[in-house]
């Protein structure tokens, strides 16, 4: 089960790996695949295609037209009588994909990308809203004079002489350095 | 067709060879950065600071700006 869910889904889509229990998409998950009408019988090996598991449990087709089968029957003579063509039929036999196709990337991070900012845009109409009917009053601490009273009280006591607020400040000419 | 055989083992030491230096270099400079950077002047400033550093000199000063609770500014 584990690998299913590592399998075909790449590091954006998480979400998919719930889409992985779901009946459709156990084999077509990069496409966004046709619907299976059957659900598929989870308690059988699965196909999977999947960087970190080289050799799935099962091959791809599981149902060999006579043709798939008299070039099975041929695999298990010498390979070097086999074409170039009937190899590569073989290996479709047993794979869905290859290497490079498996590992290509999709586009799917533009919409992830997308999706996320508008969100965030979303967010801040919220947070405006919140503003308006939420949130109480800023404390007085931030109204009229009284922030430059604090820093000149700060200043009076002498905090962060050495190397903070007080150290930029010229005590002789009151003013900043 | 003839492919060239693929990389069948050793892929682990193959990266190591450039990470490992890579992460001491990276880990000694961080190190050696952060020290002349920021530990150094930080200890000269502190260094600086108290050179001349009168105390009494600056109580009066916090005195008279009126701070403290304990002593009032010198009256005249």
């Amino acid at each position: 089960m584990f690998h299913l869910a590592a399998g075909r889904v790449g590091s954006l889509a998480a979400k998919r790996a719930t889409a992985a229990l779901s009946t459709s998409s156990a084999r077509m998950m990069a496409s966004h695949g046709h619907e299976v009408s059957t659900a598929v019988d989870m308690s059988k090996p699965q196909y999977t295609d999947s960087a970190d598991y080289p050799l799935p449990d099962v091959p791809y087709k599981q149902v060999l037209t006579d043709a798939d089968k008299s070039l099975k029957q041929k695999e298990k003579g010498p390979w070097n009588q086999l074409s170039k063509e009937e190899k590569l039929a073989l290996y479709r036999l047993k794979f869905l994909k290859t290497y490079p196709e498996m590992r290509h990337s999709t586009p799917e991070w533009k919409t992830a990308l997308g999706a996320a900012l508008f969100l965030m845009g979303l967010t801040g109409f919220i947070v405006w809203w919140q503003k308006v009917y939420v949130f109480p009053k800023r404390p007085r601490t931030f109204e009229g004079d009284w922030p430059e009273k604090q820093l000149k009280r700060m200043l009076d006591m002498r905090i962060n002489p050495v190397q903070g607020i007080s150290s930029k400040w010229d005590y002789e000419k009151g003013q900043w350095k | 067709m003839s492919l060239a055989k693929p990389m069948m083992r050793g892929m682990l030491a193959k990266r190591l060879r450039l990470h490992l230096p890579l992460a001491f270099v990276v880990s000694f400079s961080s190190a050696l950065a952060f020290n002349l950077l920021i530990a150094q002047p930080r200890k000269r400033a502190y260094a600086e600071f108290y050179k001349n550093y009168d105390s009494v000199k600056d109580f009066n000063a916090m005195r008279e700006a009126g701070i403290f609770e304990s002593v009032r500014p010198i009256e005249k």
